[in-house]
């Protein structure tokens, strides 16, 4: 009983002092509460069906700023990811019947494959040649796939997988808690040692390895791992959507999780998934009328657009900046109302 | 069959190396990737289609006209959207996608989402090599050949084209020697785009003219850039006629190769770099720091 309320009252204070301190916190925080509870107040179809296709792209979108806001591999190819978890998982739940608890994590072992394959073909490209040639792997995959339309099932894909859990509720919760689990791990890894090393990377490749880093390791890694978030997403995408199609490798999904992640801010893990929590539900809502539904792209093209004019690193970091500031004596982040910095007590500007 | 590889091959080339032409420019002189490049190729093909069928033009004006309605769109898009971005390379390329986003809304707002037919200018067929060529491909060759001599005459032998060469070898140096880098970069896009311009206009009567026209033309292009070497000039040639004559030889000999001339093109593009990471003509820049 003691050492129970002696565990309370450990992570009731580092919650009052590491995360109630600062208003970014208390937001991710609150936005992780209300996803989870959100289906006991409003368990409207329509919210929850959204709510998940946001959830799974978050996924999507927090892996590519784990590639290409860390280690600086700008990749316009995410989709491959994307397309090889969800045809991996689709195909052996049509063909082999497998259970889609078992088809899930093989997707994305699939992607991971993938991710080591374009990894290592990237190893020797850098910049924009990297950002064109990444772009082409989804492509030439799917060429293949439509070449050969009695597995792949041609235009149409595969349709009539077998979904995980079946009430709208379980699919949700799915999503969001993977989701969770993703996003948290994602921004683990950021935060790591190995977050460091793909910091350097981006910002001197060069200098990293005169510092005795092998840079292609790291590199190679930075794929797998984004592969195998993007692939987990892929695999979820199938089974909920029941459906595995050319729209997971094209073009367009691949361009998609790139604006995202600049609207959001690069590198910062928060920026893409707050992006698609905001713009999904957007330009899903604004489809629903009739008098936006031919504007819709039009409408999102703009506001992105906006966004980048006025604040260049993303609307997160943006957002943050307004809402903290940093200490100038020790770099700790504090509430804008603040006059003296809560670590170092220096004065704040 | 073989003489039809010849044929489209060349023709198909001529329409690459025009976009693929303007691309590097630009990229050359102001390291802008102009995803939306492609997409003014749209806008200048429905232009032409808007001036020649409901306004009624005549041929020449119509194709002159929209040439130099699409150069000025640019040139003012280039001012608004980009140039505060510019630092950004990131946001360059969001911008551009945007940008090739809401040319593409508009488009399918303003015209529908259906394939527009164009007549073309001479109707009837030529024979050459035992081939029937129509006139229309024809022309699509003499404008390409015309268009590309002109941009190799104006890089080379007039005092703009010093320029742009000069800010495509060193930007800030060309900025210290008193240039204004960005009213250059600035007419860079409008003949980048002019380029691309003169492209949609020629191929709008053969090809099929609808919003997403720009998307398959833009990863062959980017293939193509890629290719030769980012901002090579040279490369951009050589890289369109490669690419194009590889899809001519998938789409005759190789059974289902209409599906898959996308995919060998690329595939060759991706060979090509793992052999030579800079591309057929880039240059090794050292580490830029």
């Amino acid at each position: 009983m003691n050492a129970v309320s002696a565990l309370a009252a450990r992570s009731w204070a580092n919650l009052r002092n590491e995360v109630l301190v600062l208003p970014s916190r208390i937001a991710v925080l609150v936005w992780a509460l209300a996803l989870l509870l959100l289906p006991l107040v409003w368990g409207d179809a329509y919210v929850m069906r959204v709510i998940t296709m946001a959830a799974i792209f978050a996924i999507f979108a927090a892996s590519w700023d784990l590639l290409a806001g860390y280690s600086g591999q700008v990749s316009f190819g995410h989709a491959i990811f994307f397309g090889v978890g969800a045809y991996t998982s689709a195909l052996l739940s049509k063909h082999f019947d497998l259970s889609p608890w078992l088809t899930m994590p093989i997707g994305a072992a699939a992607a991971v494959l993938c991710g080591m394959l374009v990894g290592l073909l990237c190893l020797r490209m850098r910049g924009s040649y990297l950002s064109l040639a990444t772009m082409s792997f989804p492509l030439i995959l799917l060429g293949l796939l439509f070449a050969l339309p009695e597995l792949s099932g041609g235009e149409l894909g595969i349709s009539g997988v077998r979904r995980a859990v079946v009430s709208p509720v379980s699919n949700y919760y799915l999503a969001v808690v993977v989701m969770l689990a993703s996003v948290f791990g994602i921004w683990k890894i950021g935060d790591s040692k190995f977050g460091l090393i793909l910091h350097a990377i981006r910002e001197d490749e060069v200098a990293c390895r005169a510092s005795g880093i092998n840079t292609p390791r790291y590199k190679v890694l930075a794929f797998l791992l984004s592969a195998s978030f993007a692939g987990i997403a892929g695999a979820l995408f199938a089974h909920f959507m029941r459906l595995a199609g050319p729209s997971t490798l094209e073009l367009a999904l691949s361009f998609q999780v790139v604006i995202w992640c600049v609207f959001g801010g690069m590198a910062t893990v928060y920026g893409p998934v707050l992006a698609v929590f905001i713009l999904y539900p957007l330009t899903d809502f604004l489809g629903g009328f009739d008098l936006f539904r031919d504007v819709r792209l039009l409408v999102f093209a703009v506001i992105v657009l906006l966004v980048l004019l006025f604040m260049p690193r993303g609307l997160g970091p943006w957002l943050r900046d307004r809402a903290e500031r940093v200490c100038p004596r020790c770099k700790s982040r504090n509430v804008f109302t603040r006059k003296q910095c809560r670590l170092c007590e220096a004065e704040l500007r | 069959m073989f003489q039809d590889i010849l044929v489209t091959g060349l023709v198909n080339g001529g329409i690459y190396a025009l976009l693929a032409v303007g691309f590097s420019l630009i990229f050359g002189v102001a390291r802008i990737v102009n995803i939306a490049h492609t997409a003014f190729y749209m806008l200048s093909a429905y232009a032409f289609y808007f001036l020649l069928v409901k306004v009624g033009m005549n041929f020449a004006v119509a194709s002159l006209l929209a040439v130099v309605l699409v150069v000025a769109v640019s040139m003012l898009c280039y001012k608004l959207v980009i140039e505060p971005v510019r630092e950004h390379h990131a946001a360059v390329l969001i911008a551009t996608i945007a940008l090739g986003l809401i040319f593409q809304e508009s488009l399918l707002i303003g015209f529908g989402g259906h394939y527009i037919g164009i007549p073309g200018a001479i109707d009837g067929f030529a024979a050459i090599a035992g081939v029937r060529v129509s006139y229309q491909r024809l022309i699509i060759l003499v404008v390409a050949a015309v268009a590309l001599s002109g941009t190799w005459l104006l890089l080379h032998h007039s005092r703009f084209g010093l320029a742009i060469r000069a800010a495509a070898n060193d930007l800030e140096i060309a900025n210290l020697m008193g240039m204004n880098v960005k009213r250059i970069a600035m007419f860079t896009v409008g003949v980048s785009v002019g380029l691309a311009a003169i492209a949609g206009v020629v191929v709008a009567p053969v090809y099929v003219v609808d919003p997403l026209m720009w998307q398959t033309p833009l990863v062959i292009m980017l293939a193509i850039v890629v290719l030769g070497g980012l901002g090579s000039i040279q490369g951009s040639l050589v890289g369109a006629f490669i690419i194009s004559y590889v899809e001519a030889i998938t789409v005759f000999a190789v059974p289902s190769g209409a599906y898959l001339k996308g995919a060998v093109a690329l595939s060759i593009m991706v060979a090509v770099l793992l052999w030579k990471p800079e591309g057929l003509f880039g240059v090794v820049f050292e580490e830029e720091r």
